[in-house]
């Protein structure tokens, strides 16, 4: 198994890993502007995220460097963090406003 | 292991598209789900063990368990979303693919590197990448728990009720109100 999972890397050019990850960063740009629910929105930062995530570990594996998996690491710290502060915004934004809808927000236009 | 990596990939994009495509919200963070587990399928691929398994356990079981509880407490699991204007949707689906296109098109001569280090089958296990945490960085590794605290504390604050609002600044929308802005 572990020969396997060793030649995985071997095998699998580094630039399917990077349009692999370009895509899923387009998609998630793409879903920000597409939706108007928050939650939907937050998810689609998630997804580029995860992107950058697969693209630094894809780096990672190919120069034989650990250093890149710590920053994957850090990243999924603050993704955390932001994640529940974002929800506690939907939550107020709920309670104020009694909508997740984005263009119920515009309350700073004239 | 290429078909390996091409199943986990097929999997990734059309999941992704379903989480921006779903009317539900509870679709598209099951369809989130998935599209991380594939994720992790990537990482298992790349022999990045440790990083397969936080993944699993961070993005999987916490963050998207937080999605599930805050959808299901403020009952948003319906599909009554207004969708944006046609003009905007049309915005978003060029705009994306653009964005797609020009980041291809700046690797159209393949990425070749030159590997920094030679080959360690070691790469991506705890050991080596524990041993970098603990040693290299370890203060922004001791930084982000201060980061941990004060994201606590944030959250505690604006999501706290508030019991009384002598001068309330926002105060809700009339439904006319909501019915002129949602149009």
């Amino acid at each position: 198994m572990e020969e396997g999972i060793i030649t995985a890397i071997r095998v699998v050019p580094l630039d399917h890993y990077v349009l692999l990850s370009f895509l899923l960063f387009s998609i998630g740009a793409a879903g920000v502007v597409f939706r108007r629910n928050t939650i939907i929105i937050l998810m689609c930062l998630e997804l580029m995220f995860n992107s950058v995530n697969l693209l630094l570990t894809a780096f990672s594996a190919h120069h034989s460097d650990p250093r890149a998996q710590v920053f994957v690491f850090f990243i999924m710290l603050v993704a955390a963090a932001e994640v529940t502060v974002g929800l506690s915004i939907l939550v107020m934004m709920k309670r104020n406003v009694d909508s997740v809808d984005v263009n119920q927000l515009n309350r700073l236009k004239g | 292991m290429l078909a390996l990596f091409y199943l986990f990939a097929a999997i990734s994009v059309i999941s992704a598209l379903i989480v921006v495509s779903a009317r539900n919200p509870i679709n598209s963070v099951i369809a989130l789900i998935v599209c991380f587990l594939s994720i992790a399928g990537h990482y298992i691929l790349l022999n990045a063990q440790f990083l397969a398994m936080v993944h699993v356990i961070v993005y999987t079981g916490a963050i998207m368990v937080l999605f599930l509880f805050v959808i299901m407490l403020l009952n948003l699991n319906k599909a009554t979303e207004p969708m944006k204007s046609l003009g905007m949707r049309v915005a978003a689906i060029t705009g994306g693919g653009l964005l797609f296109i020009t980041l291809a098109a700046a690797i159209r001569h393949g990425v070749s590197i030159q590997s920094a280090n030679p080959f360690d089958a070691g790469i991506g296990l705890v050991r080596s990448v524990g041993h970098v945490l603990f040693t290299e960085f370890l203060l922004p590794f001791e930084v982000s728990s201060v980061l941990f605290l004060s994201a606590i504390v944030g959250v505690v604050m604006l999501a706290k009720k508030e019991k009384h609002q002598p001068n309330a600044s926002v105060e809700p929308l009339t439904e006319a109100e909501r019915a002129r802005r949602t149009a």
